[in-house]
């Protein structure tokens, strides 16, 4: 398969062009770059619009823009879960996060654990949900990796070296890698906040032009889902003794929606804000992106309709990537080759932003919470700032590693796993900001969710994430990270009532007032 | 516990607004069908696309709100 040169050149221009944006935002508003909250935080002064663009390049990411349409392209129905995931969440934002804001300025928070630290004054609490936050994240970074690499599959850029002890390693992946870490070690949050901005402008041109361009190529959108199996279509049906698919869905809506908050790139991206009403007014604009999502989850039904799958010049990529070279090879059908070049670059950039996000959120909590904490506790801001900057490198070249040597369907699983472990830390975090419980209680419920979560994602092979419960003789299919929420908060709230009953008690840093 | 309870944003019943977009789409039996179709799109697909941006609306009067008590 090799592509277009036009598609190849305008995709190299679109890519350097942004490396250089990412590398001129040390300059951008510049500040001493040795302080954590300067060189993690943007100095918490992006205002609305960039926090927009920050955020959005945060919560969808490249690999949304290839999973979500994949899996409707191999399940249907069951694939649109994204789309109410993506509307719940915002009312859940503007009344939560203002909290989390308000408390984290107050304070000086960098990460979430930091405020674990300072509400419940408990350390191993606070590694606890560092440590979470970390082990999650990392493989979400490498499917930040393998999104960039199927585009570039898609492309035909198959130049690979072969190295000792690694084997065969795809140059321009190398070559992305480089530009991310680079960009990232030296411009921080600033240099991700300016690439958001052109990375959203080209997805927006990408997804406004897939979906006028390719249902009017098919026929419109009658046919696109007149070409899907009908038992796709729709969610199935329950049974008397079944809660059934539907319950299933609105499970994972939950559950995603509770992890999503967790995610430290999240945090770090809302404690960036410049105020709490930027956090307000971007509950009520940050919708626009999941309309986007909208259109993208549905380039897999066009897909399905276009027939890419059975078409001989596709077949190497669906062989190497599944379902998630749907998206490349639908775009590669479609359109005009210069626009192709726009497209892939939209996704590899769209790799880029949430990629550094992620690795910055990673470098705050181990020098925060792993390296202060309990490393260097007598360290300098500069020494701090370092730390940060050493870790984000570090993680990211793990995720690379785990790119080039493993096969991508660990990294899928991991992340997977990854989503229902930071599930557990939302007692902690997002339910302390209005309820204290028991610090050993909360530490206890997230070792019981950590377990059950785990267990039952390895009774279903890692392949998926709704296990089903059977209880008093009914069957209840779940989203696992839920299922062992729920578990996580009984054990967390029995042991609260113990302390109570017992009047143990624990001191707060925090005050009601932080929090309004 | 013995610390108090934070102190809570008084209740107002633009808040309720916020509950709108949970039950349209926490409710599948409700939307889990083809018909009525919508440009050929089926209402499972559309009556949850639609919920964006009514989400987004319900926050305004909420916002509004705070906006006038300067919080």
């Amino acid at each position: 398969m090799t592509s277009h040169p036009i598609t190849l050149v305008v995709f190299f221009a679109l890519f350097a062009g942004v490396a250089l944006l990412g590398l001129f935002g040390a300059r951008w508003r510049a500040a001493d770059l040795s302080q954590l909250a300067e060189w993690g935080l943007g100095g918490r002064r992006f205002g609305t619009v960039i926090t927009w663009f920050l955020m959005g390049g945060d919560l969808y990411t490249a690999y949304t823009f290839i999973a979500v349409p994949a899996l409707m392209f191999g399940a249907g129905a069951t694939g649109f879960f994204a789309i109410p995931y993506a509307t719940i969440m915002y009312p859940m934002l503007f009344l939560i996060f203002p909290r989390l804001w308000s408390v984290s300025r107050a304070h000086g928070y960098v990460t979430a654990a930091d405020f674990v630290r300072g509400r419940f004054d408990n350390r191993p609490l606070a590694l606890a949900v560092a440590l979470t936050g970390i082990v999650a994240t990392m493989p979400y970074i490498a499917l930040q990796l393998m999104g960039m690499q199927v585009v570039i599959a898609a492309l035909g850029l198959n130049y690979a070296v072969t190295v000792p002890l690694l084997g065969g390693v795809s140059l321009p992946l190398i070559a992305a890698f480089i530009v991310l870490a680079a960009y990232t070690y030296t411009s921080g949050l600033r240099g991700t906040a300016l690439v958001a901005v052109v990375k959203d402008l080209l997805i927006y041109a990408t997804v406004l032009a897939a979906i006028i361009i390719i249902p009017s190529e098919l026929g419109g959108y009658a046919k696109v889902f007149a070409s899907v199996d009908p038992k796709l279509l729709v969610l199935g049906k329950g049974t008397a003794d079944n809660l059934g698919p539907g319950f299933a869905y609105v499970s994972l809506i939950i559950g995603s929606t509770l992890a999503l908050f967790m995610y430290p790139h999240a945090v770090t991206g809302l404690l960036s804000a410049s105020s709490r009403h930027v956090v307000k007014r971007n509950a009520m604009i940050l919708p626009a992106y999941s309309v986007a999502l909208a259109a993208v989850a549905l380039l897999g039904y066009m897909a399905i309709s276009a027939g890419v799958k059975a078409m001989p010049a596709y077949a190497p990529g669906f062989a190497s990537f599944g379902n998630n070279f749907a998206v490349p090879a639908l775009f590669l059908h479609m359109f005009p080759a210069w626009f192709v070049g726009v497209a892939f670059a939209a996704i590899a950039i769209g790799a880029l932003v949430p990629a550094s996000m992620m690795a910055i959120a990673c470098g705050n909590l181990f020098s925060r919470n792993i390296y202060k904490d309990f490393i260097n506790p007598a360290c300098t801001p500069a020494q701090e700032s370092r730390a940060a900057k050493m870790t984000s490198l570090t993680v990211k070249l793990g995720a690379l590693l785990f790119v080039l040597e493993m096969q991508t369907t660990y990294a899928i699983q991991l992340q997977l796993l990854g989503g229902i472990w930071i599930c557990q830390t939302v007692p902690a975090v997002l339910l302390a900001l209005y309820v204290r419980l028991n610090p050993w209680g909360l530490l206890a419920g997230w070792a019981a969710g950590m377990a059950s979560g785990t267990y039952m994602a390895w009774t279903l092979g890692f392949k998926g994430s709704t296990y089903v419960l059977h209880i008093f003789g009914g069957a209840i299919p779940c989203y696992a990270a839920l299922s062992a929420l729920v578990l996580n908060l009984l054990v967390a709230g029995i042991i609260t009532l113990i302390a109570q009953a017992m009047s143990v008690t624990s001191t707060d840093q925090t005050v009601a007032e932080d929090y309004i | 516990m013995n610390d108090q309870p934070p102190p809570r944003r008084k209740f107002h019943p633009v808040y309720l607004l916020l509950l709108l977009p949970f039950a349209a789409d926490l409710w599948p039996p409700f939307y889990n069908r083809i018909d009525p179709q919508l440009l050929g799109i089926p209402f499972f697909y559309w009556w949850q696309t639609m919920w964006i941006v009514l989400a987004a609306l319900c926050i305004l009067p909420a916002y509004w709100h705070e906006m006038r008590q300067g919080k």
